[in-house]
C-alpha cells in the first residue's frame, strides 16, 4: 500500500473533521434505512400505444389521482407494457421520455394568431379563430374552386388551398380529415408519408400487390439472415429491432449491414459493408447477377409464384440507359411497350420452359448481367469481398427451409430511384422464395406512429381510403369510366384478382360520404367528389407556393419547415401565403417560419404579410383512438388526462369548422356548394364525433340487411357492423369508410383493443389488436407452401391445406377453399396471381430497375451509361437545376438520418431527450478530418448549392472514404433533428442543405445522397 | 416507521450487528455489451423513473451525452471506436454503480447510515444522512458516485431499489429495447452470461468473458464482454479493481486516531465547561445566522 505524505494529511484531515462534525451534532438525529417508496403503488394505470415511431409499443401510462370526479389526472410516470408482444415492456429512448413529451414547456396552450408583418403570437379565443379561419377559406375557395374543366367534366377542384396532414394522428383524425377535405375540393393534400416512406408503397404494390411491411415485427425472429440495408433499425426502430437480435441470440441468425456508415446496427452486427449513398441498385443489381451466375435460385417458387415464364410484348428494350418508348422532350415514358404479350383471350402468354427469348426470366437475366462485381466494386465503392460474402449469406436462403428477411427504410426511399431501389430487393427475395414465408419477406419500417394508417386512409393527393384511386379528370370523368379502368381484369385463368370487387369498396365509401344523399341514380355522388388533374406532393405544393397560386395552408401536425427540403425556399413559399393555419400539440418552425431567430431563421418579419394562427391540439395521452404499426396492427389507445389550457382534439377543431363552413354556404350560397351540403354528418355530437363513431364507419356497416347471394343466409342485419370486407355490396346496402379496415369493429365490439398475446407459434398472436386485411399477420402466406399445398420449410408452417380448406396459425391470405391445383395463385392482390419480377406498366422509371446516379454526383458520370447519368424521368421545376450542385464546387457526399435520441423535429421539445443528445452535430471521417485540419468538437460549417449550416464536429473511424470510379469518395453524415423551437442547443435546418429533387413516381426527395462542402469554422 | 422493507447487510459507519436471520435473493443486473445499441433507452428511462434532470449539455465531438456521470445522470453510455484485428467495432458500455459485493463507497463513509448494502445486493445511498464528504467518491473502484451542485450530496444509481422491493426489476432493465440488459438473482445471471458467452465464442470472440470483478467481491451490476481479456477497451473500465488504499488506510489507522481525537475532543470539552461555564455565542454571530437564515 502506498499512500503519499499530501493524501494521509487529506485523508487524516478530512476523516477528523467529518467524525468530529458527526459528533458535534451534524450527523442526522435518526439514520434510517427504508428505500424510497414505490411512487405508483395506487396510480391509475392506463394503456396506450406510444405515438413516435411504427413500431407501436405499448404503454402503461400512470396517472395521479384515482379517477374520480374530484381528481385532475396528471399523467406522472410512463413505462413499458410488458404484455405487448412486439415490445414486452421496452421502451426506446424516446417512448422513455414520452412524459416530458407531454409536459413539455413548449406546448400550444391557447389558440394564437400572428397578424400580418407582427413580430409576435397574440392569444385569441377558438371562436375568434374559426370565424376568422372560415371565412378565409370561404372567400377563397369562392373564388378559386374550379366547378368543371375545360371538357365540361364536374372536377370541384380548390387548388388554392393546401392541406398538410398528420401521420402521428390517429385514424380517426385521419378519416375525419380525409372526409371533409374532399368535400371542399381539396386534392393539394400531403401527409408525411410523402417524404418518407411513399416509394414503399409505390415499389411493393407493383412487386406483391400490396404497398405494406409483408411481415410483422415479432416474425423477424423466425429469419435465418437479417440483411439490414437503406435503413438503420437500431437507430430508427430500436424496440422493433430486438426481433432481429433474437433471431441472432436465438436462431444463430446472421445479421449484415449495408450503409455508407458504420451505424449502431452495425455495432451489433456479424458483418459491415460501406456503401457509397446512391448506389444500392448497383450493388443489389451485382446480388441479382450473382444468384443467377451461381444458380442460388429458389427454382420452383420463382416458376409457380412468379411472372418469370411471362412473355413480355415485341417491342420492349433497354439501350444505353434507356427503356423503350421514352419521350426526351416530356421527360417521360410511353410505356405501352412494358407489358406482357396476351392471347386473344387477353390472357398473359407464358413459356414454362423460360426459354422464349422475351420470357421475364431472360430478360431479367440480361438486364443483370451488366452488374458485373467489377461494376460493383467501382461504383459502390464497397469492398468485393464484403459484397461476395453477402452474395453467399443471400444465396445460402434459396435453400426451402432457409430464410432471410431484409429491414429497410428511408435509406431506399429517399432517392430519386426510390422506388427501384426497393424493387431490386423485392426481386431477390422473390428469387430467393422468401416473400410469404415466416421470418422472411420485406420489411419496409415505417416512420411515424400512424404514418401506414394515414397512408391506408388516402390522405395524400390522388387517393381515398383502401387504396382506392382519387377519381382522375383524364381517366375517370365518370361513375362508369371510373369503374371500368379502376378494376383490373383477370390477366391469367383461375385467380382471385381481388380488386375485382374495386366497385364494392368505392360504392360502399361514397355511401359513407354522402349518406342518404348517395343514390344508385345520381351514381352514389361521384360527381362531388373532387378530380385530380396533377399530382400534388410537398415539392409541387412548395412550388405552387413560390409562384403565389396558393393562398391558405392548413397544416396539421406536419412539421413542414423542419422537414422540406431546401428550407430557404420553403419559407419564400411561406412567406407568399395570405393565411397558414397551424394545428399541434406543440411549438413548431413551421408556425413560427416568419420569426427571426438569428443565425437559424434570419429572416425580416415585418416583410411577411402571412396571417398566421396557431392552434393546440392533444396528443395520444390525452385521446381514445387507434393507429396502424408498421406491421399493420390496428392498435387502439385509450385517454388518460386532459389536454393543457385550451388545446383540444383535432376532431372537435375540424367538425366546427366544417359546420361553420356549411353554415356560411347555406346562408350566403357560394361556388360548388353541393359536396359541402351533402356531406353525411351523422355524428351524435355533431361538433365532436367521437373515435367510436368514426372508427366504427371505417369498420362499415349494414345499411339494410346483407344476404349472401349462394345460400341466402343473412350475414349482417340492417344497422350491424360488418364483420369482413367479403360482405360489402355495390348496391348502397353498405357504408364503409375503409374497405381494409373492416374487421376491426364487428358486432363483436372493438377487436383493435382486444390483448390476447397468446402465441400459436413462431411468435405469432393473433388474439393481440388486429392486422389489417383480415387480421392476416403475415401477407402472402400461401406462398409459404409448395404448389401442392405443403409447407416450403415444416418449421416454419403458417398454414397449410387439411385436405378441405387452408388452415393454421394464420389467416389464411388466400381463397380459404381453393384447393392446391385448382390453378389459382398465391398474390390474390395481382390480376396475374403472382409476383412480378417484371413490373411491367405500373411505374413511370422503369420495369426493371437501373442505376442511375443521385441528381447531385460525386463522379458526375455513370459509367454504366454516360450519356444518361441520372434518372431520365425525374421532374424538374424551373429554376430547380440552378439549385443542384456539381463536385467540383462540393466535393464531399452527404446523407442526412436521424438519431435514436430523437423523433424528428419533436423531441427537442422534450428535456430528456434534449439532454440525451443537446446539439446539432454532423459525422466526418478521420482522413477528411485530417485533411481539412478538423478536430473532434470543433465547429464546420457545411455547405451546399442551397445553403449551409453551422455544427460541431464528431470526428470518427466509423466513416471511411472510399474508391469510386478511381477517385477518392468522401461521405458526411448529418443528422436532421435542429432548429430553433427547441429546447436542446438551437441548430440549424438540416434541410437548408438538402436538394428538392423526388422519386420518379412518388417525389419523395432525395434527402439521403447529394453533395457538400465542409470547412472548419 | 418500517425500515425493513430491504433486509440490510451491512451500513455505513455503523457497528450495530443487523438483523440476519432473512435470506433475501440476491439480485443481479447483466449488462450485454455485445448486443448493446447505445440508443440511451436505460439512460433516460433512468432519470424519467428517479425524476432527475441533468443540465442540456453540448456536443464534443463524440455521441456520449451527459458527457459524464453526474447527481442528476446516474448511468451514461461510453462509447469506444476500436479497431481490433483489421475490424472496426464500436464498443459501447452503460457505466453506472456497480453495486459491489464489497462496496469501498459504504466502506469509507464516515456517515452512520448513509450508505445501505441491502442483502440482495443493493448498495443505496442514503441521502437524508450524507453529510457530502466525499469519502464515497475516493472509495469507489469505478469513480461512480457524484457530488450534487444543489444540495452537496452524493448520488448514485441505486438499482432501483424502490422497484426491487415492490417486486419489479429496475427502469433501465424494463427499457432496455435489445433486451441486452437483464435482471434476475445473480445466480441466474451468471447462467444467462454463460449462455451468451458460448454463444460469442461460436461467433469467433474466443475471449469473451464476463466481468465480475474479484478484487470487489464480485458485483451485483455484471458485464458480458466480446473482449473480457481487455475489459480497458471498453472505455476504461478498470482489469482488477480494488478498493482504493485510502479507504483501507481510513479503517486501519486513521479511524482509530480519529476516535482518539474525538475522544480528547470531548474530554476537552468537558473541561472547558468545568472551567469556563458553557458557551455563549455573540451578538455578531447570531446576527450572522440570522442572516443566512433568511436567505
Amino acid at each position: 500500500m502506498h499512500v503519499s505524505r499530501r493524501q494521509f494529511f487529506k485523508i487524516s484531515a478530512a476523516g477528523f473533521g467529518t467524525s468530529s462534525l458527526a459528533v458535534l451534532g451534524a450527523a442526522p438525529s435518526e439514520a434510517r434505512a427504508e428505500v424510497r417508496q414505490y411512487k405508483l403503488a395506487r396510480a391509475r394505470e392506463i394503456r396506450n400505444i406510444c405515438t413516435y415511431c411504427s413500431v407501436g409499443c405499448g404503454l402503461l401510462m400512470y396517472s395521479l389521482g384515482s379517477g374520480s370526479k374530484n381528481a385532475r389526472a396528471e399523467i406522472i410516470h410512463i413505462e413499458g407494457d410488458p404484455d405487448h408482444p412486439v415490445s414486452r415492456g421496452a421502451l426506446c429512448p424516446k417512448g422513455s421520455g414520452l412524459l416530458d413529451f407531454i409536459h413539455s414547456p413548449n406546448r400550444v396552450k391557447y389558440p394564437e394568431v400572428r397578424e400580418p408583418g407582427s413580430k409576435e403570437w397574440k392569444r385569441i379565443s377558438w371562436h375568434e379563430a374559426v370565424e376568422r379561419i372560415a371565412r378565409h377559406m370561404k372567400d377563397d375557395r369562392d373564388a378559386n374552386v374550379v366547378a368543371k374543366n375545360a371538357d365540361g367534366v364536374p372536377v370541384n377542384r380548390w387548388l388554392s388551398c393546401g392541406v398538410l396532414t398528420c401521420s402521428a394522428a390517429s385514424n380517426e383524425t385521419g378519416i375525419l380529415t380525409q372526409k371533409v377535405i374532399r368535400a371542399l375540393g381539396v386534392v393539394a393534400t400531403d401527409t408525411q408519408a410523402r417524404i418518407c416512406h411513399s416509394p414503399t408503397v409505390a415499389a411493393l404494390a407493383p412487386s406483391f400487390g400490396r404497398g405494406a411491411m409483408t411481415n410483422n415485427w415479432v416474425d423477424i425472429k423466425n429469419a435465418d439472415l437479417v440483411l439490414v440495408m437503406g435503413g438503420n433499425a437500431a437507430e430508427a426502430h430500436p424496440v422493433g429491432f430486438r426481433w432481429a437480435v433474437e433471431a441472432v441470440k436465438q436462431r444463430g441468425a446472421k445479421l449484415v449491414v449495408v450503409d455508407p456508415r458504420f451505424n449502431r446496427t452495425a455495432a451489433v452486427a456479424d458483418l459491415y459493408v460501406p456503401i457509397r449513398a446512391g448506389t444500392d441498385i448497383v450493388f443489389l443489381g451485382g446480388v441479382i447477377n450473382w444468384l443467377i451466375a451461381n444458380d442460388r435460385i429458389q427454382k420452383e417458387y420463382v416458376l409457380a409464384y412468379t411472372n418469370a415464364s411471362s412473355i413480355i410484348a415485341e417491342g420492349y428494350g433497354f439501350e444505353d440507359g434507356l427503356f423503350s418508348g421514352f419521350d426526351k422532350e416530356q421527360g417521360r415514358y410511353d410505356r405501352s411497350t412494358w407489358n406482357y404479350e396476351f392471347d386473344a383471350d387477353g390472357k398473359v402468354r407464358t413459356d414454362p420452359t423460360l426459354q422464349h427469348p422475351r420470357c421475364v426470366w431472360n430478360l431479367l437475366k440480361a438486364h443483370y448481367a451488366r452488374y458485373t462485381e467489377d461494376v460493383v466494386a467501382n461504383l459502390t465503392g464497397s469492398p468485393r469481398e464484403g459484397f461476395r460474402r453477402i452474395c453467399e449469406l443471400l444465396g445460402a436462403t434459396s435453400a426451402p427451409d432457409k430464410v432471410a428477411t431484409v429491414l429497410y427504410a428511408l435509406g431506399w426511399t429517399e432517392h430519386t430511384v426510390g422506388v427501384q431501389n426497393i424493387r431490386t430487393m423485392a426481386i431477390i427475395q422473390l428469387l430467393l422464395g422468401n416473400i410469404g414465408m415466416a421470418g422472411g419477406g420485406i420489411n419496409a419500417l415505417r416512420g411515424h406512429a400512424n404514418v401506414q394508417g394515414i397512408t391506408d386512409l388516402g390522405l395524400l393527393s390522388t387517393n381515398l381510403p383502401g387504396y382506392v384511386p382519387l377519381p382522375s379528370e383524364k381517366n375517370h370523368p365518370t361513375f362508369a369510366d371510373y369503374v371500368r379502368k379502376v378494376t383490373p381484369a383477370p390477366l391469367r385463368d383461375g385467380q382471385l384478382n381481388y380488386w375485382s370487387n374495386t366497385s364494392k369498396f368505392f360504392v360502399s365509401q361514397l355511401k359513407w360520404f354522402w349518406g342518404d344523399k348517395a343514390t344508385q341514380e345520381n351514381d352514389w355522388g361521384y360527381d362531388w367528389l373532387p378530380k385530380w388533374d396533377k399530382l400534388y406532393d410537398t415539392l409541387h405544393l412548395t412550388e405552387l407556393m413560390q409562384q403565389g397560386k396558393m393562398n391558405g395552408l392548413i397544416v396539421q401536425g406536419f412539421n413542414a419547415m423542419g422537414s422540406f427540403p431546401d428550407s430557404n425556399r420553403v419559407v419564400q413559399a411561406f412567406s407568399k401565403l395570405k393565411y397558414m393555419v397551424v394545428i399541434d400539440p406543440i411549438a413548431t418552425e413551421t408556425a413560427s417560419f416568419w420569426q427571426n431567430h438569428g443565425a437559424s431563421n434570419n429572416v425580416d418579419s415585418s416583410q411577411i404579410m402571412t396571417e398566421v394562427f396557431r392552434l393546440p391540439s392533444t396528443l395520444f395521452a390525452e385521446e381514445d383512438g387507434s393507429t396502424v404499426n408498421s406491421g399493420r396492427w390496428m392498435q387502439w389507445h385509450f385517454k388518460g388526462a386532459e389536454p393543457p389550457g385550451e388545446a383540444k382534439p383535432d376532431l372537435e377543431f375540424l367538425a366546427e369548422l366544417f359546420l361553420r363552413l356549411r353554415e356560411m354556404y347555406e346562408k350566403e350560397g357560394g361556388s360548388v356548394p353541393e359536396p359541402i351540403l351533402n356531406l353525411a354528418w351523422p355524428y351524435k355530437d355533431p361538433l365532436s364525433p367521437s373515435p367510436e363513431e368514426l372508427t366504427k364507419e371505417m369498420n362499415g356497416r349494414a345499411l339494410a340487411d346483407v344476404v349472401d347471394a349462394k345460400s341466402g343466409a343473412v350475414l349482417a342485419k340492417k344497422g350491424e357492423q360488418l364483420a369482413s370486407f367479403a360482405h360489402l355490396r355495390d348496391d348502397g346496402s353498405t357504408l364503409c369508410a375503409c374497405w381494409i379496415y373492416t374487421g376491426s369493429w364487428t358486432q363483436a365490439g372493438n377487436i383493435m383493443a382486444r390483448r390476447d398475446n397468446t402465441d400459436v407459434g413462431l411468435g405469432n398472436t393473433p388474439g393481440w389488436a388486429f392486422s389489417w386485411p383480415a387480421n392476416r399477420r403475415v401477407l402472402y402466406n400461401r406462398a409459404s407452401c409448395d404448389p401442392s399445398g405443403k409447407p416450403w420449410d415444416p418449421k416454419r408452417k403458417i398454414i397449410g391445406w387439411n385436405g378441405e380448406r387452408w388452415t393454421g396459425g394464420d389467416v389464411p391470405d388466400f381463397k380459404v377453399d381453393a384447393a392446391p391445383g385448382s390453378g389459382m395463385d398465391p398474390f390474390i392482390m395481382t390480376a396475374e396471381g403472382q409476383a412480378r419480377l417484371f413490373a411491367v406498366d405500373k411505374l413511370a422509371d422503369g420495369p426493371l430497375p437501373e442505376h442511375y446516379e443521385p441528381m447531385e454526383s460525386p463522379i458526375g458520370t455513370n459509367p454504366l451509361h454516360p450519356e444518361v447519368v441520372t434518372s431520365p424521368t425525374v421532374r424538374l421545376f424551373k429554376g430547380e437545376k440552378e439549385r443542384l450542385g456539381t463536385s467540383a464546387e462540393f466535393p464531399y457526399v452527404a446523407t442526412t438520418y436521424r438519431l435514436t435520441e430523437h423523433f424528428q423535429f419533436w423531441t427537442k421539445q422534450v428535456r430528456l431527450n434534449a439532454i440525451a443528445q443537446p446539439e446539432q452535430f454532423i459525422e466526418v471521417g478521420e482522413a477528411l478530418a485530417r485533411e481539412k485540419g478538423i478536430a473532434a468538437g470543433d465547429t464546420v460549417r457545411v455547405s451546399s448549392k442551397r445553403g449551409h449550416i453551422e455544427a460541431k464536429a464528431v470526428v470518427t473511424k466509423r466513416i471511411k472514404a472510399l474508391t469510386v470510379n478511381e477517385q477518392t469518395v468522401h461521405q458526411i453524415g448529418i443528422p436532421v433533428h435542429w432548429g430553433w423551437e427547441t429546447l436542446a442547443k438551437k441548430g440549424y435546418l438540416t434541410n437548408v442543405l438538402t436538394p428538392a429533387v423526388g422519386d420518379s413516381n412518388t417525389q419523395c426527395p432525395e434527402y439521403k445522397a447529394f453533395l457538400v462542402n465542409i470547412e472548419k469554422a | 416507521m418500517a425500515l425493513q422493507s430491504l433486509d440490510i447487510q451491512r451500513r455505513s459507519a455503523t457497528t450495530t450487528p443487523q438483523p440476519g436471520a432473512r435470506n433475501p435473493v440476491e439480485v443481479a443486473k447483466l449488462i450485454d455489451v455485445t448486443t448493446c445499441i447505445g440508443c440511451k433507452a436505460c439512460q433516460v428511462s433512468c432519470s424519467e423513473w428517479n425524476d432527475i434532470r441533468a443540465e442540456v449539455g453540448s456536443n464534443i465531438g463524440v455521441y456520449d451525452n451527459p458527457i459524464d456521470l453526474d447527481a442528476k445522470a446516474w448511468t451514461v453510455m461510453r462509447y469506444s471506436e476500436v479497431e481490433e484485428n483489421g475490424k472496426l467495432e464500436w464498443l459501447i458500455r452503460k457505466d453506472g454503480c456497480m453495486h459491489c459485493s464489497d462496496p469501498g463507497c459504504l466502506k469509507s463513509c464516515p456517515s452512520p447510515g448513509a450508505i445501505i448494502q441491502f442483502k440482495n445486493g443493493i448498495v443505496d445511498f442514503h441521502q437524508e444522512n450524507c453529510i457530502g464528504c466525499g469519502y464515497c467518491v475516493t472509495g469507489c473502484p469505478f469513480n461512480v458516485p457524484r457530488i450534487s451542485k444543489d444540495d452537496g450530496k452524493a448520488y448514485k444509481c441505486s438499482l432501483c431499489s424502490d422497484r426491487v422491493a415492490a417486486g419489479q426489476e429496475p427502469s433501465c432493465v424494463k427499457t432496455c429495447p435489445t433486451g441486452a440488459i437483464s435482471f434476475g438473482s445473480k445466480a441466474d445471471m451468471k447462467e444467462v452470461a454463460a449462455r451468451r458467452i458460448a454463444n460469442l465464442k461460436e461467433r469467433g470472440y474466443a475471449n469473451a468473458g464476463l466481468y465480475d470483478p474479484p478484487g470487489v467481491g464480485g458485483t451485483h451490476v455484471m458485464y458480458v464482454l466480446h473482449h473480457a481479456d481487455r475489459p480497458e477497451l471498453y472505455a476504461g473500465l478498470p482489469k482488477d479493481p480494488s478498493i482504493s488504499p485510502l479507504v483501507g488506510l481510513w479503517k486501519g489507522v486513521a479511524k482509530p486516531l480519529a476516535t482518539l481525537a474525538l475522544a480528547g475532543v470531548a474530554l476537552g470539552s468537558l473541561f472547558h465547561y468545568v472551567v469556563k461555564g458553557p458557551n455563549e455565542i455573540s451578538k455578531e454571530i447570531e446576527d450572522e445566522i440570522e442572516k443566512e437564515d433568511a436567505q
